[in-house]
């Protein structure tokens, strides 16, 4: 059995479909997880409307990687935010296998109740320890408290918080609070995950660290991302496929695969092939206005 | 650097009874050396005399009681109602634009002017003083509850609207927690108030409570037992003061304003 195979077979893929064949463990054969349809988002603002989104297409198959990339300011955020239904689109749908995650203007949490959310900031609730922290989904899904402490201690194991399940987060650092944050969005085992620019405060050895064990977090889970960030590499490292979008108003500008074996390591990173990529992507942004 | 972090702790405990000896240092030259009138300033000693005669007559532990029922039941009932009023404002920027010109009258108004006015309306046993005590305690409660409310973290209601928080679930793990501080920053405020709403409530009107006791005692002219009551009266507030702050220490450790001891 290869290391991949073994990836795939651990994430519990067993959704029979014939996956892609070869080094790639791109489920270009699994059914359509989330999807993106016409999405368009208009801001008002005191200065007039903002366009921050416009005209979004992009289905996303289930255990697929997705990376967004963009310059800041293109509408990566406004994206992620519609796709987790904390914003409603100003026009367009948003669908979660095939359901919309709208009913009118209220959500259906029902469908949310799969999707784990990431933000820029870890967003701890500081009179929560990091246990707490991490088990707060369980605690709003009425999970008993023993339970609840249970599965803290697992997930602190996982991301590297051992030790740690009893302090408070003024007493992490930045790159601890993030992993919080992760354990706190894995907690109920949630299919989608969507990420916004989650390591964007890391120093580069910490980013480096947090993208391996990303990396093995959704092999293990074959959970579905969404991964916002602005820097290619990093894109690149973690995709099935990277999205690019274009700023003002904010569309997709291509959407490029990445057919590289996974596990990846850091070294990968210096194939030929792998720089093929980030050189393509980096000239599509640079052709920018 | 361990050992500078526990001077640094430490360092309070030393300087307070240096600070206070070297206050009645001076208290007793003023008396001794610099020949003050005993009349105005009695001498250490002999406030020292008249404190311990009321407590071994027993007769001042009435007046304390007293004292303290007035600032603890009115401020009780100020952090209710500032607490109540403050979320409900907090929640209703049309009502709270609607009360602002009220609010700000009210919160420019000298309340001690009221003072005589309670007194008339409520009498001259404790209820007036609790009046006062509220009104004087309410009102850094409800502004900072009120800014408590408004500013819940952004970040954080959209970690609790992802997870498909209830109303009721968003109130008791974000909302609550996330106002406490700001009660208790309140409070600290309130309490203040509330003593001095007791005593000058005893000042004006009363026939009990410590600030009563200093009035009579200046009546009589007798200093040692105005400048005794005043002692209490200054334990009194210190004690409640830190009483807020230990249960500020229990309710929220987690609080950047609570240092660890
Ligand atoms: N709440 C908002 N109100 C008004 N304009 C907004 C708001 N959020 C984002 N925008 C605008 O929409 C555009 C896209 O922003 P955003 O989605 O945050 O981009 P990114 O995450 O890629 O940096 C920007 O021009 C930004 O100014
Ligand atoms: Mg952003």
């Amino acid at each position: 059995m290869t290391r991949e195979a073994t990836a795939r077979h651990a994430a519990g893929d067993t959704s029979a479909g014939p996956v892609a064949g070869g080094s790639a463990a791109r489920p270009e054969q699994a059914p359509v997880e989330l999807e993106l349809v016409g999405v368009s988002k208009v801001y008002q603002t005191r200065r007039g409307l903002v366009e921050a989104v416009k005209d979004v297409d992009l289905s996303i198959r289930r255990g697929e990687f997705i990376s967004l990339v963009g310059r800041s300011g293109c509408g990566k955020t406004t994206l992620l935010r519609i796709l987790s239904g904390l914003l409603p689109p100003s026009a367009g749908a948003v669908r979660a296998s095939g359901q919309s995650i709208w009913k009118g203007a209220n959500r259906d949490d029902e469908a949310l109740r799969r999707f784990g959310l990431v933000f820029q900031d870890a967003n701890l609730f500081p009179w929560f320890t990091v246990a707490e922290n991490i088990s707060l989904p369980l605690k709003l899904r009425g999970v008993g408290k023993a339970e609840r402490r249970a599965r803290a201690e697992e997930l602190c194991q996982q991301v590297g918080l051992r030790g740690f399940e009893g302090a408070y987060p003024r007493e992490l650092s930045g790159g601890m609070r993030q992993r919080a944050a992760i354990a706190r969005a894995l907690s109920y085992h949630p299919s989608i995950l969507l990420m916004d620019e989650p390591f964007g405060a890391l120093d580069a050895l910490t980013r480096d660290k947090m993208n391996l064990e990303l990396q093995s977090i959704h092999a293990a889970a074959g959970a579905t991302v969404v991964f916002v960030t602005h820097s290619i590499t990093e894109a690149v490292f973690l995709a099935d496929r990277v999205v690019l979008l274009t700023p003002r108003p904010g569309r997709i500008r291509s959407v490029t695969p990445v057919d590289l074996p996974r596990p990846r390591s850091l070294q990968a990173q210096s194939s030929a092939q792998f720089q093929a990529i980030v050189r393509e992507l980096r000239t599509q942004l640079d052709e920018e206005p | 650097m361990f050992d500078r972090d526990r001077v640094n702790k430490l360092l309070p405990w030393i300087s307070s009874p240096i600070l206070l000896l070297v206050f009645l240092g001076a208290w007793q030259f003023a008396v001794s050396v610099a020949g003050v009138s005993p009349f105005i300033l009695p001498s250490p000693a002999a406030v020292g005399d008249s404190l311990v005669t009321m407590f071994s007559s027993g007769t001042v532990w009435a007046h304390i009681k007293v004292t303290l029922i007035e600032v603890v039941v009115g401020f009780a009932i100020a952090v209710v109602i500032g607490t109540a009023l403050g979320a409900i404002l907090g929640r209703l920027p049309w009502l709270e634009r609607a009360l602002q010109p009220a609010m700000v009258a009210f919160q420019v108004l000298p309340k001690i002017a009221l003072v005589p006015m309670f007194v008339i309306l409520f009498g001259y046993g404790v209820t007036s003083k609790i009046v006062v005590t509220i009104i004087l305690a309410f009102f850094p409660i409800m502004l900072n509850v009120l800014l408590g409310v408004r500013s819940v973290d952004r970040g954080h209601r959209d970690v609790m609207r992802g997870l498909g928080a209830s109303r009721w679930q968003t109130f008791r793990d974000l909302e609550l927690p996330s106002t406490l501080p700001y009660v208790f920053a309140g409070a600290e405020v309130g309490i203040v108030f509330a003593v001095i709403g007791a005593i000058v409530g005893e000042y004006l009107g009363a026939n009990e409570g410590l600030g009563h006791l200093a009035f009579t005692s200046l009546n009589a002219l007798d200093a040692p037992g105005l400048y005794a009551a005043i002692v209490l009266l200054s334990v009194l507030g210190v004690v409640l003061f830190f009483a807020v702050t230990l249960a500020k220490r229990l309710v929220i450790p987690w609080h950047e304003s609570v240092t660890k001891m």
